[in-house]
Formats: C-alpha cells, sequence, structure tokens
C-alpha cells in the first residue's frame, strides 16, 4: 500500500556528466516510506549513474538530494551508508575469504580490551540473517557457500545498519526462481517494516510482481513515475525503448517453420568430461539456430567451452563437416571456424583498455598471424561497416570499448566473432544485463545470420528468447542432456516440461 | 572443525608439518641439534628476519608487496649505529629515531599505493633504491657500537638450563611475533587488511577504510623491517648500510611458504613465523654438516618454495572442484 506519507528519500534536478557523455540531466526521483520503487531504463539510460549518486560513489554536478526531508551530501558508500542509504549490487560485493559473520558486521563490530569480540560478531550476524529468515553457520568463508546465500548475506549487512533506504541492483541475476522467491519474501518483509526500497531490474515480471511505483528513465532523462498498477507492460516497453513494441514481436513469426538442409555444420556425438556434463549429442546445419535451455547450472556454459575447445571432452566426439577434431585446444577451434562469445563480457570478453575497432579486429588479426598486419584503413572499414551493422552505439569506433553500455559492448563482442565468419556461433548469455532494445537487436540479428545459412548456439536464461530465437533446442537438467526438441515442437511449455521430467 | 575450515588452514598445517619434520630429521641425524641451546638459537640467529617478515606480511596480505624492507633494515642499522657513535644520540633516541625512519617510509609508500593505486611493486621498489642510498650516505663503512646502554641491552639474555639463553632479539621477535598476531586476529584493521586482500573493490563498497589499512600496512611493514634493523644492529652490535641487501626475497620466501598467498586474502602471521624457522632450521643443519656451502640454503629454499607454491595451487584447484 502507498501511504501519504512525505517522501523518504527525494532527488531534484539531479545533473552528472562524465567526460563526453551527459549521463543525468535533470533527474528527479523521489521514494516513500514502505514501498518498492522500481528504476527501470534501457542500458545507457542512467539507471547506474543514478544509483552511485545516491549511494555516494558520485557527486552530482547540480542538484540536492534529501533524506527524510533533510539535505545530505554522501560522499562514498560508507558515508551513505552511516546516513542509512544500503546498497546491494547485482555481483557480490563482499570478501569471499572472509566468514559470513564478517562479511555481515565487519566494520562495525563490537570490540572490547581483547579486541573484536566474536562470540558477540557471530550473534549479531545470525540475528541479521535471521530476520531474512536464513540459517546458517556463520563461521564458513563466505566463498563456500551458494552466490544466492552472498546476496543473502550481502543484504543482510546492508539492513545489520540502521537502513531507511535498500537500493536493490539486479539482485535477481544469478538466483534461480526458489531463490528468488525467498528474496522477495524478504523484500516484502522489510517493506512492511516501513523501508524504502529501490528496485533496478531487467526482469518485468519482476517488477510488477514486487514494485508499487516505476520510474522510467531514458538517455539519461527521466522519463516519468507511474504506480505500477496504472502501467500497463507494453506503455512500459514503449517508455523504456522510446520506441513501437509491436516491432519486438517480430521475430517470433520469423524463426518458425524453417526446415535446415544439408550436411551438419557440426556433429557433437556424446560429448562429455568426467567431472561435468554428459551424453551431450546434437547435429547444427547451415540455417540453424540451437538453443540450449535449462537451469542455472544445468551444463549450458559447460557445453560451450566443450564444444569450443575450453575444456577438453572425456568421452565423445566433435565433427567438423563429417571430419572428426583431434586437438582441442581455443586456437585450433578458431582456426576450423568456431567462434564463443563468452557469459562474462567483463572478465571473458572485453579488453577494456582497447578502442572498439581493435576489440572487433581483435579475432580476425590474431588468425591472420601478427606477421599479416591489416592496414589502420582496412581494419577502420571492417570495424565500421560491422558497428553499423550491428548499430553500435556511439558509433565512435576510437573510444575505449569500456565507454560503451552493456548491450553495445556485447554488440561489438559479436562483431568481433562476425569478422572472422564462423561457421557456428556460440553466444552464451548475450542477452544478460541488457536493455529490452539491445535484445531485440541481438535476437534480431542471430535470425539474419540464420536466414544467411549461419549456424549458430544460442544460450540464455530467459526461456521466451530462446523459443524465439532458436530452431531447435537442446534441454539440459543437471548436467546431462534430457531433451531435443524439434521445429513445431519448441515452444516454453513443451521446454518446460523437458526441463522438469524430461529423459526420464 | 569443519571442511571448508580445515581447507583453508591446510596451508599452515603443511607447513608445521614439514617445520616439525625437518626439526626432527635434522635432529637425528646430528648430534647435539635437539638441545635447548640450538632450539632457542633458532629465534636469536632469525630475528631480524622473523621480525622482518612478520611485518611485510600485512602488505602480502593485502595483495601487495613491499621490496623495501630489506634496504630499511640497513638503512635502520646504520641510521642507529651513527647517530649513537658519531651523534653520540643515547641509544633509546637513536633506535627510536631509526623506527620513526621506518615507520615514515612506509607510510609514504603506502599513501602512494592507497591514493594514487600505482603498483605497490614499483613504489616499493623506488623505496628499496631510496632506503639503500640514504644508508650508504650516511656510512659506507660499518660501524661498531660502543654504547654501554646498548651493549647491556645488547647483551641481555635469560638465563636457561642447558647453556641455552633467551637473548634480547629473540624477546623482540616474540613480542613482534604475538602483537602482530593480535592484529592480525582480533583488531579491525587486521580484519579489513584480509578484505582487501580478498576483494579491494569489494571492501571499499563494503564502507571500510581501504586506504588507511593500506596505508597502515605498509607503515607497519616499515615499522618492522627498521625494528629488524635495530635487532641485527644488537645481534652484530654494529651497524652496517649494506645489511639486507636481498633480504626482501628471503623474507617474502618466508611468508609464501607460511602459507600466505601472493595475491593477498590468505594466509597468517604465525605462518610466517614457521617460514623463517625453516629456513632456519636449514641453516643450522648446513652449520652443524660442516663441510656443505652455505649456499644450499638457497637450493632448499627455493625447492620449498617452488613446493609450497605447487601445493597451494593444487588446493586451490580440489576447493574449486568440491564446490
Amino acid at each position: 500500500m502507498i501511504t501519504l506519507s512525505e517522501p523518504l528519500l527525494e532527488l531534484r534536478g539531479i545533473v552528472k556528466t562524465f567526460p563526453g557523455v551527459a549521463a543525468l540531466q535533470s533527474v528527479d526521483f523521489d521514494l516513500l516510506p514502505g514501498e518498492v520503487h522500481a528504476l527501470l531504463g534501457e542500458n545507457g539510460a542512467g539507471k547506474s549513474t543514478l544509483i552511485k549518486v545516491m549511494t555516494g560513489v558520485h557527486a552530482a554536478d547540480a542538484g540536492e538530494i534529501l533524506l527524510g526531508g533533510k539535505r545530505i551530501h554522501p560522499h562514498s558508500p560508507s558515508d551513505a551508508v552511516n546516513l542509512g542509504i544500503s546498497t546491494v549490487y547485482q555481483e557480490v560485493n563482499l570478501a569471499p575469504n572472509l566468514s559470513i559473520a564478517e562479511n555481515v558486521c565487519l566494520g562495525r563490530e563490537a570490540r572490547g580490551p581483547l579486541g573484536i569480540r566474536w562470540s558477540d560478531l557471530r550473534r549479531r550476524a545470525e540475528i541479521a540473517l535471521d530476520r531474512l529468515g536464513l540459517k546458517l553457520d556463520v563461521r564458513l568463508p563466505l566463498g563456500s557457500v551458494s552466490i544466492a546465500l552472498q546476496q543473502m548475506v550481502a543484504i543482510a549487512r546492508a539492513l545489520d545498519v540502521s537502513a531507511k533506504v535498500l537500493v536493490l541492483d539486479e539482485p535477481t541475476s544469478s538466483l534461480d526462481a526458489n531463490e528468488v522467491a525467498q528474496l522477495f519474501g524478504v523484500v516484502r518483509s522489510l517493506k512492511d517494516q516501513g523501508l524504502g526500497i529501490v528496485f533496478v531490474t531487467h526482469f518485468l515480471d519482476q517488477v510488477y510482481e514486487l514494485s508499487d511505483r516505476i520510474t522510467v528513465l531514458r538517455n539519461g532523462h527521466k522519463v516519468g513515475a507511474w504506480r505500477a498498477d496504472e502501467l500497463s507492460r507494453l506503455e512500459l516497453v514503449t517508455n523504456m525503448i522510446g520506441r513501437d513494441a509491436s516491432e519486438l514481436d517480430r521475430t517470433e513469426e520469423a524463426a518458425a517453420g524453417v526446415a535446415a538442409t544439408g550436411e551438419p555444420v557440426v556433429s557433437a556425438q556424446q560429448i562429455g568430461t568426467r567431472h561435468g556434463v554428459s551424453d551431450v549429442s546434437f547435429d547444427i546445419r547451415p540455417g540453424e539456430v540451437l538453443g540450449l535451455a535449462g537451469l542455472l547450472g544445468s551444463g549450458r556454459t559447460e557445453t560451450l567451452r566443450m564444444v569450443f575447445g575450453l575444456d577438453k571432452p572425456d568421452m565423445g566426439k566433435i565433427e567438423r563437416s563429417g571430419v572428426p577434431i583431434r586437438r582441442f585446444d581455443p586456437k585450433q577451434s578458431i582456426r576450423e571456424g568456431f567462434a564463443l562469445c563468452a557469459e562474462d563480457r567483463k572478465r571473458e570478453g572485453i579488453f577494456p583498455d582497447l578502442s572498439v575497432r581493435e576489440n572487433i579486429i581483435l579475432v580476425l588479426q590474431a588468425k591472420r598471424g601478427w606477421l599479416r598486419k591489416l592496414s589502420f584503413r582496412s581494419q577502420s572499414a571492417l570495424a565500421g561497416d560491422l558497428a553499423s551493422r550491428l548499430r553500435i552505439h556511439p558509433p565512435d569506433l576510437e573510444g575505449s570499448i569500456d565507454r560503451l553500455s552493456g548491450g553495445n559492448q556485447q554488440k561489438a563482442l559479436i562483431a568481433r566473432w562476425l569478422a572472422v565468419e564462423p561457421a557456428l556461433l556460440m553466444l552464451d548469455e548475450p542477452t544478460r544485463g541488457i536493455d529490452v532494445g539491445a535484445k531485440f537487436e541481438i535476437m534480431s540479428l542471430v535470425e539474419e545470420l540464420r536466414q544467411d545459412g549461419g549456424a549458430v548456439i544460442f544460450v540464455s536464461s530467459e526461456l521466451p528468447e530462446v523459443v524465439r530465437t532458436s530452431t531447435k533446442v537442446l534441454v539440459l537438467r543437471d548436467r546431462k542432456a534430457v531433451g531435443m526438441l524439434e521445429g513445431g515442437q519448441v515452444s516454453e511449455e513443451r521446454v518446460v516440461r523437458e526441463i522438469a521430467e524430461g529423459g526420464a | 572443525m569443519n571442511r571448508a575450515a580445515l581447507r583453508e588452514r591446510l596451508p599452515v598445517l603443511i607447513t608445521a608439518a614439514v617445520c616439525v619434520a625437518m626439526y626432527v630429521a635434522v635432529g637425528l641425524r646430528f648430534d647435539k641439534f635437539f638441545s635447548l641451546r640450538v632450539f632457542f638459537n633458532l629465534f636469536s640467529d632469525n630475528a631480524f628476519l622473523g621480525v622482518i617478515a612478520i611485518g611485510t606480511t600485512f602488505v602480502i596480505l593485502t595483495g601487495g608487496i613491499d621490496l623495501s624492507i630489506g634496504s630499511m633494515m640497513g638503512c635502520a642499522s646504520i641510521m642507529a649505529a651513527s647517530l649513537m657513535q658519531n651523534g653520540h644520540w643515547p641509544a633509546f633516541a637513536a633506535l627510536s629515531a631509526a623506527l620513526a625512519f621506518g615507520a615514515l617510509v612506509g607510510w609514504c609508500q603506502g599513501a602512494l599505493v592507497a591514493f594514487f593505486r600505482l603498483p605497490s611493486f614499483l613504489i616499493t621498489l623506488a623505496g628499496l633504491f631510496f632506503c639503500r642510498g640514504v644508508a650508504l650516505r650516511i656510512s659506507q663503512e660499518s660501524v661498531q657500537i660502543d654504547n654501554p646502554l646498548f651493549n647491556s641491552l645488547a647483551g641481555f639474555q635469560i638465563q636457561l638450563p642447558g647453556r641455552a639463553s633467551i637473548t634480547a632479539t629473540s624477546i623482540v621477535l616474540f613480542v613482534v611475533l604475538i602483537v602482530c598476531m593480535f592484529v592480525a586476529r582480533q583488531t579491525r584493521f587486521g580484519r579489513t587488511i584480509y578484505a582487501i586482500g580478498g576483494s579491494m573493490a569489494s571492501a571499499e563498497l563494503m564502507g571500510l577504510k581501504v586506504r588507511r589499512t593500506l596505508i597502515g600496512a605498509y607503515t607497519l611493514s616499515g615499522l618492522c623491517a627498521a625494528l629488524g634493523g635495530a635487532v641485527f644492529t644488537l645481534y652484530t652490535s654494529s651497524g652496517d648500510a649494506i645489511s639486507g641487501t636481498g633480504l626482501e626475497l628471503d623474507a617474502i620466501a618466508c611468508v609464501v611458504i607460511g602459507g600466505t598467498l601472493l595475491s593477498g586474502g590468505y594466509g597468517s602471521v604465525f605462518g610466517t613465523l614457521l617460514g623463517v624457522l625453516i629456513l632456519g632450521i636449514v641453516e643450522s643443519a648446513i652449520t652443524f654438516q660442516g663441510t656443505l656451502s652455505s649456499w644450499w640454503t638457497k637450493i632448499v629454499i627455493g625447492a620449498l618454495l617452488l613446493m609450497f607454491m605447487v601445493v597451494q595451487k593444487l588446493i586451490e584447484r580440489a576447493a574449486a572442484r568440491s564446490r
């Protein structure tokens, strides 16, 4: 329920400019006590910047922040925490080497003449976790528990101080459905305790499940704020991407009903590793998109790593145009025409200090060898061509890739592989953490590649995306292939059923 | 103890096992090695290295490195000796000045690392040259000390049965050990050092005082290096500008053998002491043997270092697999 009360947190006319980019242009935002307020927008809309301003990471160039009616100037995250604004980030920002108890309490633990009072600290951590309905051995090192639990520990830490405002920045990205439900239960009870919660996410279902109000940002401007029950999904998406949402449906019709012909480009026969995935088989012909579906940890990434030669399969064989591959290393795989866009684009994808052009031509140059250097002119021409084809924005090829938003970095990575014209393009979660518009563009791109006779393996945690994009879907569960759906069989319902009970 | 905690302590347990095994093996091989006298000599002969290695453990736990400690030892040693002999300073004033200098240089290095995010390797490499330069500028000759108070301090020892004794230098080592173990385990400063080693970015977002703690770690390392210099001066009753050349590498080796990861976050002060003792046992074994060249120490330490790094990697892999 939204009560008529004074805003807990109010941001007025926030302006923030980075060199060359106006990240926020006079943005207002307000948060009432006891509400969940979703902050939405495409990548590059200014969400992260706004969050960073309210949590003291960045100082605003202009504008003011009021907490409980008083002007505040948080100049560091710890300052914001002391004022009562705590943040839980997408990545777990805790120390994996310390105990859970320390991660909850470190920095504000009780101390006596003999230093830290460990029994007090543990009890306090247990109480904080108890508030979230969790019972854990708080002496365990944080790194030894699952990411979901680590996330809960991060929330417990945020709540351990007298938080008034809790900012959840993409908290659900690495959680499975049960864990999300658990988290939401926690958030609701905090809301009932009168906390104001700012909720940033890419999952629209979750927005409607949890939020009371929605504020949408686009290109550094505030588009508007609505009550969640007064804003339809279509309106929301239209506001977020600033164009007609009916475009989004186009891919759905396109992918269906095209039967691929010809010899398989790649054929995997019962491949597996001793400690990992087993019994995975598939063929991919030109003009096919193979979707890999399954829950977190079902073995999707492991399968791609094996096909790409990052992990050597201990059993089974992989054939490329009918010829078995003997040597498994990524260099050989690239020579065979395999391409892999890894899931973790920051760590395994981009070279943040290199320019967009350099990032794009990297694999092509590596494949040619260092002796046959591409001229600057042909590099620029090629990168420029790919950048415009994939609509990389801003089209500044010489700027560092770090400046691009997540979705545009992803497109640059795909461009890197398209430059070598791969026989098989593997995309591991290409749509994770990027905005709706970019997701749509990437799915359309896969469709284009398919129609040009390319072969693609597409992995995504979002089932609708897999179903929409793929001509056939391999379903994995607990590191085993449990079903293959083809053509007309591909539907969300069927995939879910296979995940649940396939292969039995 | 649960499995996760056991796995974390495994490196230091292995080090402890190796240390005991070596002590026993050497003792069985040579007569009189199992005497109280030899045992306590292990501490007094290696007190300066122990103090320095323990201090620099904190820097390594943050994921940094301090290369200036060997030079700082020489610098503190010649500074204290020269102030006493040539400047006629009272012993305590001279020693305090040397310690203050060590802390100051450490503080500056820490500030550069913390505020400018410069790589600690380069900052402390500069510190290495600077300190050695200052030391040689003070005196190129070694300086014998005949200060009565200093000499009584250097000669101080607690007699034990069997001609064994606890010297002033080993008392300093024990005090440093206990204080540093307390700091690492029981203080917010110590725990923050571990957090920084686990993930510096996280430590910042957790609202911990990262800069202040980093500066503290380098200051402590510099202070302990200077204290090591003072201990060395007590041990030899002289100051020498080129003492401690290359000692930073011995100290780092002891820290790593003691189970501390160079990438930071994991390790212990006590482990470092074990690393120093292992080095000491190898050295005294070679002395007992009598004919082997002392360079064998280096060969054994090299082999041990290699072994410990491989063992750590294997533990890390096993941990990753069992998750």
